[in-house]
């Protein structure tokens, strides 16, 4: 058995992930995977048009329609409305519509074939308004389409006085920056299973991201108890932000007909529906006017982000919220005024995608820095070096960084790693005579950990950890395993915290009949918040077991851990200990005037990118990629190095190949064929870093990793062209017709 | 539709007999997960775009959602079921597991079955020919480097054929 010590051991190690075995063997089971005696299949009959009202819905011929359950708006029991944040998104429209993929009508059959022929029959006689697609269509109040005028929140951070540094500034730099929407485009599609009926309530089952957050929803919508509503995760094929907020909408569709038909029901969307229906990334506009001294010191920004939040409310506040405190950066500025609003348009809504809005304006104010850089004659790199935010200096938000940070140091690493200063200059030279142009660029940026402000207060998530009468340990939490690692990491810190075995901590399934709320799995918190609760539960049971004579305080065996487990059952039942959230000291955030502590920790970075544009095709390829990061500790070296270059190459398909096409309000692409992602040939070698500083208030020390690699690929990419060619761009996705036009305006 | 359209297909699954019900133009991905329950095999995209659904047939490497099980009448199939021997994992799913090939795993069976292609062709491939043996099936989750170096590491044990 392992040694009593209490030494770092699992911490900081690469082991295994827990459910590896299932899944390389096909084993795990996804929803789809999932099978009732009995079970229907459930299909949705969506609006067709952008904007206005149902008049008649005409069924086909040559469907037999007695055979089907049909659920309309008039069978729901409860609310309409998908409970999250404004509540103004309807589970089924009841006559007006507000985007094209508004669900009408939900049909269940036995026969999976038949139900999507009979989807295809239905037509709507429909009046229609006139819709609003653009940001700028929006914020002019075109048309208004939502509320009084058409914004679902705005926010002001003001630091300073902005208004004071115009007439005395040396340089004032104007930029407009856009940026696209991008689909999760997990490859497992959304999906769910339903048990729903009078006597035992609604169950079900499916690929989400916070089985909280659809429990919520599933209670107002059948008006039921708590305890009659249950919600299961099965495996789940991806997420990233894509699967947080609609699966409350599929998982009411499938309840609604299983309620109905009094049959377990499963609804799979297909790719096309997927893409076309569900959320993607918020396209947004930024617009910086800055003020600098000749020195290259910052003295005044002013920033104004706009994000396109589609036709409901759903998360934009809060991913509007992330863009704009993250508008700034990690630079020191005296005045900062940010204006911020979320505004409608009849598209289907925008949700969370990892980074939640702060891609967006991460990328504006990166390539915005570049380009006060090249009008004061800095190097791009020397000018952030001027500015930097220090340790005891203050954000836009006002916020103390108590934390050590030191960008310089990052920025020197990765400029070693990746030969930066020397590629520059080589590229220059070769650029003269070759036809293809070779440049490197970067971004530094910083990403917050955990709920905006005071989030995690309200959110009082709680875990749980029990003895198994097996002498194991699991932990009762329901944070998801999506990929990035979460039953893994949570056994790490329990057996670390323990000082035991890991493969004596299993973590359980989420599901809210038995497990307790520890908040979504969203906004880098689940390791570094979530995991945090982890450990104070492991250790409260290890403390009753202590207090009751069981187990010594030190100097155990993971055997003796066990058979104090074991034996603390046989003599008083259950063992089960809770840690409930607690702020950390010192931590304030004003929220009518968003000022304060936006985050309690952040990550801090700096990406370089070298790439290859091809002027006669219009093409640009990442050649090689150095990601350089300080997130606290690293729990497990391979699942991080892994969430980030992931989260790297979403973030070069986010600048140079994942291009939305709007058609009326509609994506227009929603294909594998025509929305591309990078493939295994696309993608350079990411070759990731990290520096370590122990977060105080983090499990052994760790801060939040899942979002930060999101922010930092597309400034990178794009200040990597701008060397290369000459060319400064400010807007993606850069696929070759856009690539083409730019470089044509500017040889013109 | 009706039952009488059906046919009965007779193939090796996993080194089995198996007799498939079905109409002629189903796909045998459907078959697959719906008539034998062999769930391993994944749907990501329907149209031949992501590999999730990639099975060998006859040594060669599909995507079985693009394939009508007519076509397969006599055929020997594999999926990612017949992959491990008994409790024994294939040196490629130890390196997946090892090296973090497999992150929400829903691409990972796909991604096994062609990474066993490939090394089946190709005993020590080059950086270049992982990429390109690859890149028929889609990760959205690990950036793919995770996925290369499960590859080379499995080159580096024996025992690497099907
Ligand atoms: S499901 Fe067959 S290739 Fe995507
Ligand atoms: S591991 Fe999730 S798609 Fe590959």
């Amino acid at each position: 058995m392992s040694s009593p010590k209490t030494e770092r051991r699992f911490v900081g190690k690469s082991v295994p992930r827990k459910e590896g075995r299932d899944k390389v063997t096909g084993a795990a089971r996804y929803v789809d995977d999932i099978r009732f005696p009995e079970m229907l299949y459930g299909a949705t009959v969506r609006t067709t048009s952008p904007r206005g009202r149902i008049k008649e819905i005409i069924f086909g011929e040559n469907v037999p329609w007695d055979e089907f359950t049909i659920v309309t708006a008039k069978d729901i029991p409860g609310e309409n409305y998908v409970a999250l944040i404004l509540n103004d998104q309807p589970y089924l429209v009841e006559e007006f519509f507000n985007h094209t993929e508004e669900p009408v009508l939900l049909l269940a059959h036995e026969d999976k074939f038949l139900v999507e022929k009979a989807r295809r029959s239905i037509r709507f006689e429909i009046e229609e308004f006139s819709p609003v697609f653009t940001i700028e269509d929006s914020v002019n109040k075109r048309e208004i389409i939502w509320g009084e005028d058409n914004v679902f929140k705005s926010f002001l951070v003001d630091k300073g006085n902005v208004d004071e540094v115009w007439e005395s500034a040396d340089v004032i730099v104007e930029g407009e920056y856009l940026t696209g929407a991008q689909e999760q485009l997990y490859i497992e599609n959304n999906g769910m299973i339903a048990i729903a009926n009078h006597e035992d309530g609604v169950t079900v089952w499916g690929s989400m991201q916070c089985p909280y957050y659809v429990h919520k929803a599933l209670i107002k919508l059948f008006n039921l108890p708590e305890e009659k509503v249950r919600v299961v995760q099965t495996e789940t094929g991806g997420g990233f932000g894509g699967k947080e907020e609609y699966p409350s909408m599929i998982a009411g569709h499938a309840a609604l007909l299983s309620w109905k038909s009094g049959r377990p029901v499963k609804i799979i969307y297909d790719r096309a529906e997927d893409m076309a229906a569900t959320t993607k990334r918020h396209p947004s506009h930024t617009r910086h006017r800055t003020a600098v001294s000749r020195d290259g010191k910052l003295l005044g920004m002013e920033i104004d982000f706009t994000v396109d939040g589609g036709a409901y409310a759903t998360l934009s506040a809060v991913v509007l919220s992330r863009g704009t405190i993250h508008a700034a950066g990690p630079y020191l500025c005296p005045n900062v005024r940010i204006r911020s609003r979320a505004v409608a348009t009849n598209a289907p809504p925008h949700g969370a995608f990892r980074g939640f809005g702060a891609p967006q304006s991460i990328f504006g104010l990166e390539r915005h820095m570049d380009k006060i850089a090249k009008t004061l004659g800095l190097s791009p790199e020397e000018f952030r070096r001027r500015n930097f935010i220090q340790e005891g200096q203050t954000t836009a938000t006002q916020q103390v960084i108590h934390e050590k940070v030191d960008l310089s140091g990052l920025m020197d690493r990765a400029f070693e790693l990746s030969g930066y200063n020397e590629k520059r200059e080589k590229f220059a030279e070769q650029n003269k005579s070759s036809r293809l142009k070779k440049g490197i660029g970067f971004a530094s940026f910083m990403h917050g950990a955990g709920f905006t402000g005071s989030g995690e207060k309200y959110l009082e998530s709680v875990v749980g950890a029990e003895a198994t009468e097996q002498g194991n340990v699991r932990i009762l939490a329901a944070s998801t395993e999506i990929g990035q690692g979460t039953n893994t990491i949570f056994g790490q810190i329990a057996s670390e915290a323990l000082g035991i075995d890991y493969n004596l901590i299993e973590v359980a399934k989420p599901d809210t009949s038995n497990v307790p709320n520890s908040g979504p799995t969203v906004a880098s918190r689940t390791c570094m918040i979530v995991g945090k609760l982890v450990e104070s539960a492991a250790l409260g049971l290890k403390q009753t077991l202590v207090g009751s004579g069981f187990l010594k305080d030190s100097g155990y065996t993971s055997e003796d851990f066990s058979n104090a487990c074991r034996a603390y059952i046989e003599k008083h039942g259950a063992l089960k200990s809770f840690s409930k959230y607690q702020q950390p000291e010192g931590i304030n955030w004003d929220d009518e005037h968003y000022r304060g502590d936006a985050y309690g920790a952040y990550a801090w970075a700096v990406y370089v990118a070298e790439v290859t544009v091809d002027p006669t095709v219009y093409e640009a390829h990442v050649d090689d990629f150095v990601a350089v990061q300080e997130v606290g500790r690293v729990i497990n070296p391979v699942l991080a190095t892994g969430q980030i270059e992931g989260g790297v190459a979403q973030g070069i398909g986010y600048t140079l190949y994942e291009n939305v096409v709007w058609r009326d309000g509609r994506m227009a692409n929603n294909q594998m064929t025509n929305y591309i992602i990078p493939t295994s040939a696309d993608i350079p070698p990411i070759r990731v870093f990290f520096a370590e500083n122990p977060y105080a208030y983090g499990p052994a020390g760790a801060k939040g990793i899942g979002e930060l690699p999101m922010d930092g690929a597309a400034p990178a990419i794009l200040s990597a062209i701008e060397n290369a060619t000459g060319v400064s761009i400010n807007h993606i996705p850069l696929v070759p017709e856009s690539l083409m036009e730019e470089l044509e305006t500017e040889t013109i | 539709m009706s039952e009488v359209n059906k046919v009965e297909i007779t193939c090796a699954v996993n080194g089995e007999e198996r007799v498939l019900h079905a109409y002629p133009m189903a796909r045998l991905l459907d078959a697959l997960r719906e008539e034998l329950r062999l769930t391993g095999t994944k749907e990501g995209c329907g149209e031949g775009e992501c590999g999730a659904c990639s099975v060998l047939i006859n040594g060669e490497i599909v995507n079985s959602c693009l394939v009508p099980v007519a076509q397969v009448a006599g055929a020997e199939i594999k999926t990612i079921e017949g992959i491990a021997n008994d409790q024994k994992l294939h040196a490629v799913q130890e390196a997946f597991i090892q090296h973090g090939g497999a992150q929400c795993g829903i691409c990972t069976p796909g991604m096994v079955i062609a990474a066993i292609n490939l090394l089946e062709k190709t005993e020590k491939p080059t950086e270049a020919e992982i990429r390109d043996g690859l890149a028929g099936n889609l990760c959205r989750c690990t950036g793919y480097m995770k996925i290369f170096e499960a590859v080379v590491r499995a080159c580096q044990e024996e025992d690497v054929k099907v």
